[in-house]
């Protein structure tokens, strides 16, 4: 296979060497069952437990025993949530409008089915969200409020620290879903004060089918599903050995190579300046100054999405788009919408989103090859004049 | 993640007859970049053959080949053949598209008719208006619903969906589309010559009622996450039992009256009873 250029690490990354050096003897010889009282199985319960510390570390957990192991982001999620809210009975739940579907989906299920009144709190125009709305959203009857750290669509980071210091003297439990923020910034439960907090193992270089949730001690859940001891029961079922193993090793090179998050942000800008320099008829969609800094995303007006996907992968280029056309829905990306990004850059939005693993010349790359794809979408374009090379309607 | 064929592939890296045609002698436009494709077809034509024919095509890989497929294909037709191309024949010309695709296969059929009709000087509003906006998010009319659901054969709203858009975005108009399916699904069967008065024979019997529970009840149990088994058929009596979500749903019994023996009843014999076998 010809080398891919990968920028989609918002959507999965790759597994580091590292890593699946460190998980592959628990796919071989050490296959036991860390419940089990024999040392070849008890040991692997002492693997467990340093990858628990490599996560409290990534995080700023003081302690690993907060750390429960899921099997993804979207199951940290539910977990937190649902097991925060079924030990109340408060039916006022605050969330985002921008949320990652793993939230979203299940607030609007509790609120069809459960009797759950759910805020969705808006965001502007830059994606950015308004966290005055949202404290004065927070009342007595309040279970539960969940924000994202990161958008996985923009990368924009979110004020949790001032929203959690708020929730904090309210008594309102917080929880954070981290996914895109973990490995990409500094992430600290105790500067955010929340009370939970969720990251997936598969977006900073660990194999998919990990994720872990932190559980402030003190803080009452229950569990989603009813088995085993594991996790303290709140994950019963045996361990995942060789994700787990994986997941920690993951965290402890995210840490380490956060510093290297300048060098990303560096590929990043000169991909992003490069291409809204090229393009008269793009723009970015995000605030340019508070994202993460692997992530940027673009609307190209007058072409869509999901086309430009198929050039670029015609080009062993691997992006995402918010058009709807590449979603399987048939409406753009509920974040943009939310932004008031109009439909039709909406339609034409693209996310980049790089990783460490990431080069210079890949960005050189994807900068030469993107004005051939423009000009041949837009020559294909209704909306377009090829002969005076101007949109044939420029109020849309 | 879509799977596309060599056909379509081929043909959206390198599509055929793309641009304008200046003086063209008719032009059908489909879709918005609202909508997120929007297709305009051009057309030469000379003593009711086409001659030459062009598009534009804002979309997806599938609506730029489909568009590029339409255009292939009705060069050197005549309008009267022309008009004959369905959707099905774009879809057949490209080897498939994926299901949630079907709507760009439709976008062709439906810019060509739109070309056609002011060709032959029926004004294109007065087109537009034909039928009740059953989907607003997209502007879909029960007219072309209706026409998808017969010329696919369609059964379920995901399919009406994949088909027509409609339903796609803000959902409101699901239960419009249900009763749409619901009235199609009845024409059609109305049409056949059912053996309805005469009295039917055991095996006939039980041919048509398995044939309406697959056709017509299980799509509408499916939809809602559950699903249906025939058990037994004892003369007048249907032993059923309810699967999925519909088993243990506290309004099953419902079900079993309102839908399934109702169904039952319309479709096979007047005094069908549905028994549940759990």
């Amino acid at each position: 296979m010809q080398d891919i250029i990968y920028l989609d690490n918002n959507a999965t990354t790759m597994v580091d060497p590292q890593v699946l050096e460190e998980m592959l003897p628990f796919l071989k010889d050490r296959y036991g069952n860390p419940s089990s009282i024999y040392d070849f199985g008890g040991d692997v319960a002492k693997n467990i437990r340093k990858s628990r510390i490599q996560i409290a570390e990534l995080i700023g957990a003081d302690n690993e025993r907060e750390i429960l192991f899921t099997s993804c982001g979207t199951e940290s999620d539910n977990m937190a949530i649902l097991g925060v809210i079924s030990g109340s009975n408060k039916k006022h739940i605050i969330t985002t409008r921008v949320e990652h579907p793993a939230v979203l989906n299940l607030c609007k299920k509790l609120e069809r089915d459960d009797g759950y009144r759910v805020t969705y709190v808006p965001v502007d125009k830059e994606g950015n969200l308004d966290s005055g709305m949202l404290k004065g959203a927070v009342g007595n009857d309040t279970a539960v409020v969940s924000v994202m750290y990161a958008n996985n669509e923009t990368g924009v980071i979110f004020p949790v620290e001032e929203i959690g210091a708020f929730l904090k003297e309210k008594g309102v439990p917080f929880h954070v879903d981290a996914v895109q923020a973990a490995g990409k910034i500094p992430v600290d439960v105790n500067k955010i004060q929340c009370d939970l907090l969720s990251v997936s193992g598969h977006k900073f270089h660990a194999p998919k089918g990990v994720g872990a949730l932190y559980v402030r001690t003190g803080t009452k859940l229950n569990p989603l599903l009813h088995g085993g001891h594991q996790e303290k029961g709140m994950k019963p079922g045996t361990e995942n050995v060789p994700g787990i193993v994986a997941m920690g090793k993951a965290a402890e090179l995210a840490l380490t190579n956060l510093d290297n998050e300048d060098r990303i942000k560096e590929l990043r800008d000169k991909l992003e300046n490069g291409l809204l320099e090229k393009f008269e008829n793009s723009h970015l969609n995000g605030a340019k100054n508070s994202r993460v800094p692997n992530t940027t995303n673009i609307g190209f007006k007058y072409i869509e999405g999901e086309s430009i996907l198929l050039y670029l992968n015609e080009k062993n280029i691997a992006a995402s788009s918010g058009s709807a056309c590449s979603s399987g829905s048939l409406e753009p990306s509920h974040v943009l919408r939310a932004m008031g990004v109009p439909f039709t850059s909406a339609h034409g939005s693209i996310r980049f989103s790089l990783s460490r693993f990431n080069t210079e010349e890949e960005i050189d790359t994807v900068l030469s090859v993107m004005p051939g794809i423009v000009e041949k979408l837009l020559s294909i374009s209704p909306f377009w004049d090829s002969k005076t090379n101007r949109p044939k309607n420029p109020d849309i | 993640m879509w799977e596309y064929t060599d056909k379509v592939k081929e043909l959206y890296r390198n599509p055929k007859n793309v641009g304008v045609i200046e003086d063209a002698d008719a032009v059908g436009e489909e879709g918005s970049m609202i909508c997120g494709d929007a297709l305009t077809i051009y057309l030469k034509i000379k003593d009711d053959i086409i001659t030459d024919a062009k598009f534009q095509t804002f979309g997806c890989g599938s609506a730029i080949a489909s568009s590029s497929a339409l255009t292939e294909m009705i060069k050197g037709k005549t309008i009267e053949e022309a008009q004959k191309i369905t959707n099905k024949d774009i879809v057949d010309f490209l080897g498939g598209l994926p299901e949630e695709k079907m709507h760009c296969s439709v976008m062709g059929s439906e810019a060509l008719e739109k070309a056609i009709a002011s060709y032959k000087g029926i004004p294109v509003e007065e087109k537009k208006e034909e039928g009740e906006i059953i989907c607003k998010c997209f502007g879909i009319t029960d007219t072309l619903i209706r026409k998808e659901i017969r010329e696919n054969n369609l059964k379920t709203i995901e399919e009406v969906t994949n088909y027509t858009k409609a339903g796609g975005a803000c959902g409101s108009c699901i239960e419009d589309i249900q009763k749409i399916l619901d009235e199609e699904l009845k024409r059609t069967h109305d049409e056949k010559p059912a053996a309805k008065k005469t009295a039917l024979t055991n095996i006939k019997r039980i041919q048509l009622v398995e044939k309406t529970i697959e056709d017509v009840i299980r799509p509408r149990l499916l939809d809602d996450g559950g699903d249906i088994e025939l058990v037994d058929v004892d003369g007048k009596k249907v032993y059923v039992s309810l699967r999925g979500s519909c088993a243990g749903c506290v309004s099953a019994n419902v079900t079993l009256k309102n839908l399934v023996q109702e169904r039952l009843r319309e479709f096979v014999e007047s005094d069908i009873e549905v028994i549940e076998q759990k």
